[in-house]
């Protein structure tokens, strides 16, 4: 599935702060959330990709981290920063 | 080395375009002489020098197009000037009417006809957005009070009540409608216009036309910080293909020639409106120099008679925040202006402020 445009063009830095060219909207998330948008603008969009990432760099894993991401995606859509019909594949796919 | 005469001088909360105009056009090149045209003696912009090298007091619109003219007459007498970027709607008119004989005297303008300019008018809105395939709030023109009883039936509360210059409130009831309704007539004259209220975000753009119905640049802009009057006093420049696609609709259907800003407002269902189209720079244009498309200037330069190519592009993301300072005024300015209406060359007493 296509990430869209919105996410794709937000300006991400590396103190967390993100900002939408689209909206003049700016927002910061902790690392963890940074980890998780720069994953998705590389193409990575499959559950087990996000969350072995998370893994390797927060020693995470587990239950917890999969409703984390979730929670996450679905602030995401709230914010219309991924299309409302955005599901995580099974596989990995370049946006 | 060219000269640029300006007007809107006043930078008060609500302020004109004129300053910013100024500092823009001094951005792009500081040799650029900036004469300002000022209609009061307290405008903010006739003390500052770092903008303003010269400034002439000249006549309010209300005394016609021949008072101005003349006061005109004695400035140019006074000074070169090169081209004139009016900046208040008021103002036009006067200037469009003008224009042939200001050719002759070779100050060149860039301005949209008199047709161009009635045809953006809220009276005429409906039409031009009709014409250019722009949605546009329903609006009903009201001649007398009386019609107000009646209103609901073809608008429902909350409804707008807007002069046909300026002027707005959100009523929502007859009362509150009767009570604006006389409150924009008094200030504004008649007629008086009942728009439908839209909810959402509002997006405005900065927009320069070429004259032939092409767009000559655009900047779309988002309010970040309104002031109690609901002007922008943050905003921030944003990347909004459709804003800019109906800019451009908005030129093909009108051939316009000039400066002008787009306002238009994203419903909740994502649909976006026309809701204005203000015949001159937004007083925030200063920023479109600043995220790289000098949109003052390239129209300084195509009223110069420079063969402009499209100036696109912009960085998203540029900010202002509006700031309040008390600037300090030299008393013999102000005595110059207060008794010759004029303040002339002072670039020699300029020392070194900021810009």
């Amino acid at each position: 599935m296509n990430l869209g445009t919105r996410l794709g063009d937000l300006a991400i830095s590396d103190s967390g702060f993100v900002f939408d060219p689209y909206t003049g909207a700016s927002f910061t998330v902790n690392a963890t959330g940074l980890h998780l948008l720069r994953a998705l603008k590389d193409g990575v969009i499959d559950r087990a990709g996000l969350l072995a990432g998370l893994d390797e760099a927060f020693d995470v894993d587990g239950a917890d981290a999969g409703r984390d991401v979730d929670d996450f995606l679905g602030q995401l859509r709230r914010y219309e920063l991924l299309p409302r019909d955005f599901e995580l594949g099974a596989s990995e796919v370049t946006p | 080395m060219s000269t640029v005469a300006v007007t809107g001088l006043n930078a008060t909360d609500n302020p004109a375009p004129g300053v910013a105009v100024a500092r823009a056009l001094k951005d792009a090149d500081p040799a650029t002489r900036v004469v300002g045209l000022a209609y009061d003696l307290l405008d903010p912009g006739n003390y500052a020098p770092a903008w303003f090298d010269d400034v002439f007091l000249v006549p309010y619109p209300s005394q016609g197009s021949d008072v101005l003219r003349s006061r005109l007459t004695e400035i140019l007498d006074a000074v070169r000037i090169d081209a004139v970027l009016p900046n208040l709607d008021s103002e036009l008119p006067a200037f469009v009417a003008l224009e042939g004989w200001l050719h002759e005297r070779g100050v060149g303008t860039f301005l949209p006809t008199r047709q161009q300019f009635d045809l953006r008018s809220k009276l005429h809105l409906a039409d031009l957005g009709e014409r250019a395939g722009l949605p546009v709030p329903e609006t009903v023109v009201l001649s007398e009070p009386a019609e107000l009883y009646t209103l609901h039936e073809k608008l429902s509360y909350p409804l707008v009540i807007k002069g046909v210059f300026y002027g707005a409130a959100v009523c929502h009831s007859l009362e509150d409608a009767l009570h604006a309704y006389h409150d924009v007539l008094a200030k504004w004259g008649a007629p008086v216009l009942a728009q439908r209220v839209i909810r959402g975000k509002e997006i405005d753009v900065c927009a320069v036309g070429d004259g032939a119905g092409g767009l000559l640049g655009a900047v779309p802009m988002r309010k970040t910080l309104l002031t109690d009057k609901g002007k922008g006093w943050a905003g921030v420049a944003v990347k909004d293909p459709e804003a800019l696609a109906m800019t451009e609709r908005f030129m093909d259907a009108s051939d316009w020639r000039g400066p002008c800003e787009v306002e238009l407002i994203r419903d909740e269902d994502g649909k976006t409106w026309l809701l204005e189209i203000n015949p001159r720079f937004p007083a925030w244009c200063y920023m479109t120099a600043a995220a790289g498309a000098n949109l003052p200037w390239l129209a300084a330069r195509a009223a110069m008679g420079d063969t402009i190519a499209p100036e696109r592009g912009f960085t998203p993301g540029t900010m202002f925040v509006r700031i309040s300072i008390d600037q300090i005024a030299r008393l013999d300015d102000y005595e110059a202006l207060a008794t010759t209406g004029s303040l002339v060359d002072r670039a020699h007493r300029f020392q070194g402020e900021d810009r």
